[in-house]
């Protein structure tokens, strides 16, 4: 497989690339095993994170990752550094080409960051979630965790419930999962109900419809409680009551032996309660264990200055 | 670099390989004949159909041997220098390798940074008592300080032609050559 200097978006992205990504991931999972789970993959190079929102999984996932492949890991500071100062993203980003970083790990809430620095520097740029646009390794690590789950990806139902609108999470793995063969429908309130989708997704307003289309599996979106104020969101109780994983739905799923994810963290008493935290086909730990090992892939497969002229 | 179309030319036919086999399982065994821990490790591609042949060899002469395999590619030094990247075959140590003896197993052995690359990821998995290492062809021009303590046969080449080794199970023959890279760019 010839690298490629960014990871931006799925929809960016080939077949065969993504299988590439998928089947490299099973050997790095696999090192977690040993005595000494890490390899001098990337011994010498340096990634770094770049997060102007904050995240606490995506980016220490992405820092095992890369310590496991023997990368320096930085941290750029945001919160301490030049930019509440005013500095620009592209001032920011020269910097950081100056100091020769290999990899720069971005998450930014304004959609097309990641791309606008990518084309600005040599390193490899990874997308780690940018506005409601894309969050690819968080697809990709959805996709190798229902693999390693379902006989067959081919013609399997996946019901994500949440706001899907404001959510980049559904608009990657949704993309991601229809190119493994998946079918994809959508349970939300009507305001976080996308207006237009690229192809026709089944949507539903309650849970009733929605189990009725009999999905395998449930991924449940984060209620983004910063977003908990604007008009379109309803009050947290009635959230919980119209559209959360409640006690009852959950004997619903756990009788028919449904598969659960969730992206986390996860807002207890929100969008799942603490006996859901509990099912024993939760696959939301796996995510997070599967999200180093895809994200050891990516850093494999991407190179520094791949495709630019020097 | 791209293979030629010159003519390839053959170093040891089935007969050949099958006598270079069994001469490095009797020197296994003349080294380790009461070795209840012996353990021969592949290393991808033709290293493990290598080890497969090896221990049927050592098996028939009544040795125990394990049989584990190594992809080195999360080991090599030249990655970020390669315009295509290898899928990862995974490495697999099913058995207990402290204390074991183990025989590294590559078909050829030439710069060694192959031998380097795989010494160092089974130094991951555990510590080992042992490590030797066997090669079907032992090809002169080491970049590095590994040698093999087994070898077929020994061979000195320019720099221009390769070895190629095949082997019945994975190929559907027996066979060493050797044939001329067509230099496309510098060495890789």
């Amino acid at each position: 497989m010839t690298p490629r200097k960014d990871l931006l978006d799925i929809a960016s992205l080939t077949d065969a690339e993504i299988e590439f990504v998928l089947a490299n991931a099973v050997p790095f999972k696999e090192l977690f095993k040993r005595s000494v789970k890490k390899v001098p993959t990337l011994k010498g190079q340096t990634v770094l994170t770049l997060f102007y929102e904050p995240s606490t999984r995506t980016r220490s996932s992405f820092e095992v990752a890369a310590s496991r492949l023997s990368a320096d890991v930085t941290h750029f500071d945001i919160e301490s550094s030049s930019v509440v100062k005013g500095e620009s993203i592209l001032d920011t980003v020269e910097t950081l080409e100056s100091m020769r970083v290999d990899y720069i790990v971005v998450r930014h809430k304004q959609s097309g960051t990641p791309s606008l620095i990518a084309k600005n520097t040599r390193a490899s740029v990874i997308n780690a979630g940018d506005g409601w646009h894309a969050h690819p390794t968080q697809a990709l690590l959805d996709a190798f965790t229902l693999k390693e789950k379902l006989n067959t990806m081919n013609g399997a139902r996946v019901l994500i419930v949440g706001d899907i609108q404001h959510s980049r999470v559904a608009r990657s793995t949704s993309l991601i999962f229809r190119r493994l063969g998946m079918n994809v429908a959508y349970l939300a309130p009507g305001s976080m109900m996308p207006r237009e989708t690229p192809v026709k997704i089944p949507q539903f307003g309650n849970w009733t419809d929605a189990l009725d289309w009999k999905p395998d599996v449930i991924y449940l979106l984060r209620v983004q409680s910063e977003r908990m104020d604007e008009p379109y969101f309803p009050s947290t109780a009635e959230y919980h009551k119209n559209y959360g994983l409640t006690d009852s739905r959950l004997d619903i799923i756990s009788e028919r032996g449904l598969w659960l994810m969730h992206p986390g963290p996860v807002n207890r008493g929100v969008e799942i309660t603490d006996r859901g935290m509990n099912y024993a086909k939760s696959l939301i730990n796996q995510q997070v264990e599967n999200g180093i090992a895809v994200r050891m892939s990516v850093l494999y497969w991407l190179k520094p200055g791949a495709g630019v002229s020097p | 670099m791209i293979e030629s179309s010159a003519p390839q030319r053959q170093l040891l036919d089935a007969s050949g390989v099958d006598r270079c086999l069994d001469e490095i399982a009797q020197a296994i065994q003349m080294r380790w004949p009461n070795e209840s821990q012996l353990a021969l490790v592949g290393v991808y591609r033709r290293g493990v159909p290598f080890s497969e042949a090896l221990a049927a060899k050592l098996r028939a002469r009544g040795l125990t041997v394990e049989l584990g395999r190594i992809d080195i590619t999360q080991y090599r030094d030249d990655l970020k220098t390669m315009t295509v990247l290898p899928k990862l075959e995974g490495s697999d140590i099913p058995f207990d390798l402290e204390d074991a003896v183990v025989i590294l197993c590559d078909e050829v052995i030439y710069t060694a940074r192959t031998s380097r690359a795989a010494l160092e990821e089974l130094l991951d998995f555990g510590r080992p008592r042992c490590v030797q290492i066997a090669a079907l062809v032992d090809r002169s021009g080491r970049e590095l300080p590994l040698n093999a303590d087994y070898a077929g046969i020994r061979v000195d080449l320019p720099a221009h032609e390769r070895v190629s080794v095949r082997f019945m199970d994975a190929d559907g023959r027996d066979e060493v050559f050797i044939k001329a890279w067509e230099k496309k760019s510098a060495s890789p």
